[in-house]
């Protein structure tokens, strides 16, 4: 039996304490798994730290925990979502990713075929992405102190000087913009839960915007604020900028794109898709002059095709978020209470 | 989505808007009360209010299921899970529910109960398969409408031996409610709470019909429109109700008619009282005890009484002091008189029912209306733009 | 009180279960609490369990009555600002 036969028996089997002990089978782990999948110049070098050129501008660094259930789910899993995450925290200062660290923490017990397709949809995404994983580690848990696997990574990127992207910036008349349809990623987790399960052909938007935002700000370098809706959905992260920035804000309905079926899942479930995750969509606000080119470039990218306006910043000193509804009437957009649950009344 | 998204149409509210406006008398006030919290929730989130003329009022009624259970109940649910070791299986909007000292069910998961979310009671059923060593507690809550799939999961458990799954029955009966509103001193007497007339519950109603209210509409004088929950429906049903006040009409009228009928769903009712009997009494959280307002499991189902299966030990209860959830189920105070609203109680750490039920009247005030009170002109002028 | 939405029988299965459909969702729901359910059906769906079927006519006949009120106060409004 050689080396290699070894490894592949790895993988026909499951995570155990010796895959974090620093011994050989960690080794095995590392090089036929990590490395194979995730090779790239300055990770080959194996070692614990990478070294990056120096690069002009300002250094920018997001760190970010994936825990997530299902493991796998529609339009991606924790691995692809672990590139995209981090990569969009990144881009949301307005800058230019170089590159991505990776901490993986298993549990005692992780089917090695799982992981390895983990690892796999990971190196997939970041080499889409063209941003390499430099470094990593992996640490190993008893059985029921994780949950399968947790990943932590982290992002380093470099901002242009003269890019001044914060949620502090938005100022009352200038315009909303939001990149897409809201609520696909949390609806097609919820469809794989266990006691809600239900049948639709929505997937995740997990995606990387970074190439997005370049060009974005390339055309108009005097973006206020930038900022991807994840937890807590499109609410959250606007009564966030409201906050931070000491002002209000006016939606209307009728403009904000969702998908038919985002919206049927959520009357089922008796959601609310301004408050369900998403993963791969930005909110923009710039000045009201900028909005129409930024939502053409925005539009022409393939994850921006429903970019839309969806409101405009206003002056308020109790920064509350208010929305036209549809129906014709106003309401308050609240921050979300705790998490959202599936209701019957 | 067929039969929502028209009942959601923004013209249509224009022109029920315009009809209310000129048939509302502006010499007098018109105040209705709406029972259930599903309508609550439809003024709110669509912004009803805001169509309506001043002198037209919403008077909030105490139909939230999870707002009305009494924090006894509550107690006992937690008890069992946590004494009895069972998996108790809870629907989410029980959930964050503060019972005695804040302890909610969350809370109490947190510590090592075992407490699952479920969608259904069959899921319920599912997980006492799944589990044959461990005993499954139904939280069973809800009005006539949450009744029936409770009544049909257990002849289910009886049918197939599931002799590991029990019920824990708070089911409670709508007419039951408004004739204690109607009776109270508030409302007969002293006319704290005035209350021109009811929109009446829509999907309570599509199991028990509308027969039930006739009674109310001719005892106690008070017109009752049967009411979808889609905002349009809300808004046509308080036409239907303006009209009746203002040509002195005392009627049962049915604007829901697409899912209500006279008589109801009489499959459902007949497996509801195989199942299910009165109580002579039930403690409703606002109301008190109102007699004959809840049911409980028959004898022959009592394998699947979980108050049967499981002791529960005598508890002092109670609420969080100068808490006004039950004045305002009552429809006596609005939220914005509970000297806690907003500054103790808030929706991220709540201290009643009122305020963690998104259909309770605290939290509705608070999500979408909670500033609508410092500047009602400008909202209004907003909408006119 | 009680989320419920209409949703359409796409398919019947033993037991009293059914698929129903909203938008391009479905789910498996029960139909114990219903007689004579067909495919094509709408039904009003809560927790899981269809509570009543929902009446195609008289749901037609709720839409014209709402936009008849209006039309009728905006014909009135016409004829008193026009005899004003």
């Amino acid at each position: 039996m050689n080396a290699h036969d070894t490894a592949l028996s790895q993988r026909a089997g499951n995570v155990d304490m010796t895959h974090g002990g620093g011994g050989r089978a960690m080794a095995d782990l590392i090089r036929d798994l990590f490395a194979r999948h995730l090779s790239n110049p300055i990770l080959d070098r194996g070692h614990d730290a990478a070294m990056l050129g120096a690069q002009a501008g300002r250094i920018v660094v997001s760190t970010d925990g994936h825990v997530i259930s299902p493991l796998f789910f529609p339009g991606g899993d924790i691995g692809s979502l672990a590139v995209h995450g981090t990569l969009n925290d990144v881009a949301m200062a307005g800058a230019r990713p170089i590159g991505l660290t990776v901490g993986f923490i298993l549990e005692e017990g992780f089917p090695l075929a799982d992981l390895e397709r983990i690892v796999m949809s990971m190196a997939d995404a970041a080499r889409k992405a063209g941003v390499p994983v430099v470094t990593g580690d992996t640490k190993v848990v008893e059985k029921g102190k994780g949950d399968g696997v947790f990943i932590t990574t982290t992002g380093i990127g470099v901002a242009p000087d003269d890019v001044d992207i914060d949620g502090s910036k938005a100022k009352p008349g200038q315009a909303i913009l939001l990149s897409g349809t809201i609520g696909d990623h949390g609806v097609a987790i919820l469809s794989k839960r266990e006691n809600l399960e239900f049948e639709t052909e929505i997937c995740s938007d997990s995606a990387a915007l970074h190439t997005m935002v370049a060009a974005m700000v390339e055309a108009v370098p005097a973006i206020a604020v930038l900022r991807d809706p994840t937890r807590g959905g499109l609410a959250a992260t606007l009564n966030e900028i409201a906050r931070e920035s000491r002002v209000g804000m006016m939606l209307d309905e009728a403009e904000i794109p969702l998908k038919p079926d985002v919206s049927a899942a959520c009357e089922l479930l008796g959601l609310d898709p301004l408050y369900v995750a998403n993963e791969g969509k930005l909110i923009c606000i710039c000045e009201d002059a900028d909005a129409d080119r930024l939502l053409e470039i925005m539009r022409a990218h393939p994850h921006g095709g429903d970019a839309a306006r969806i409101g405009t910043v206003t002056e308020d000193s109790n920064t509350l978020v208010q929305m036209r509804t549809g129906f014709g009437g106003t309401r308050v957009v609240d921050w979300l209470a705790g998490e959202q649950l599936p209701r019957i009344c | 989505m067929k039969y929502v998204q028209e009942y959601r149409a923004r013209d249509l509210a224009q022109k029920l808007a315009a009809a209310i406006a000129r048939e509302a008398d502006t010499g007098r006030d018109y105040h209705f009360m709406e029972f259930c919290g599903g309508h609550t929730h439809a003024i709110f989130r669509y912004g009803v209010q805001d169509l309506m003329p001043e002198n037209v009022r919403f008077v909030h009624g105490p139909g939230c299921p999870v707002c009305v259970l009494p924090v006894r109940r509550l107690d006992d649910a937690v008890e069992i899970a946590e004494r009895h070791n069972v998996i108790l299986c809870s629907y989410g909007d029980m959930m964050r529910v503060p019972g005695t000292k804040q302890r909610s069910l969350i809370r109490a998961k947190a510590d090592g109960a075992d407490i699952r979310m479920v969608y259904s009671t069959m899921d319920a059923l599912k997980i006492a398969r799944d589990n044959p060593d461990r005993q499954v507690v139904f939280f069973a809550i809800g009005f006539e409408t949450t009744t029936p799939p409770t009544a049909v999961a257990i002849r289910k458990a009886q049918a197939d031996g599931l002799d590991n799954f029990s019920v824990f029955c708070n089911h409670v009966l709508t007419p039951a409610a408004i004739q204690h509103i109607l009776e109270s001193p508030e409302v007969r007497d002293l006319g704290t709470v005035k209350i021109d007339g009811f929109l009446g519950p829509s999907h309570v109603s599509s199991v028990i019909g509308s027969e039930p209210y006739e009674f109310f509409a001719e005892e106690f004088r008070k017109p009752v429109v049967i009411a979808g929950f889609e905002p349009l429906d809300v808004m046509q049903s308080v036409l239907m109700l303006i009209r009746q006040v203002n040509e002195g009409r005392n009627e049962v009228e049915n604007e829901y008619t697409r899912v209500v009928t006279r008589e109801g769903n009489l499959k459902a009712q007949e497996l509801v009282s195989d199942v299910f009997e009165l109580r002579q009494d039930f403690e409703w959280r606002g109301l008190g005890m109102v007699p004959y307002s809840a049911l409980q499991i028959r004898e022959a189902y009592a394998a699947f009484d979980a108050e049967k299966r499981f002791a529960v030990s005598e508890k002092a209860s109670r609420e969080v002091k100068s808490c006004e959830c039950p004045a305002i189920l009552r429809g006596v105070k609005k939220p914005t008189d509970c000297k806690l609203f907003g500054t103790v109680c808030t929706p991220d750490n709540p201290m009643g029912s009122c305020m963690v039920s998104s259909e309770g009247a605290c939290a509705a005030y608070w999500t979408y209306g909670r500033f609508r009170a410092d500047a009602p002109a400008k909202a209004k002028k907003e909408v006119a733009a | 009180m009680c989320l419920a939405i209409p949703a359409k029988v796409i398919e019947l299965a033993d037991g009293d279960m059914a698929t129903v459909a909203l938008e391009g969702v479905k789910k498996r729901i029960s139909v114990a609490l219903l007689e004579d359910v067909t495919p094509g059906d709408y039904v009003l769906v809560h927790v899981g369990y269809a509570l009543h079927k929902v009446s195609p006519e008289e749901a037609d006949r709720t839409l014209k009555l709402m936009s008849e009120a209006g039309v009728l106060a905006e014909e009135l409004e016409e004829i008193t600002g026009g005899a004003a």
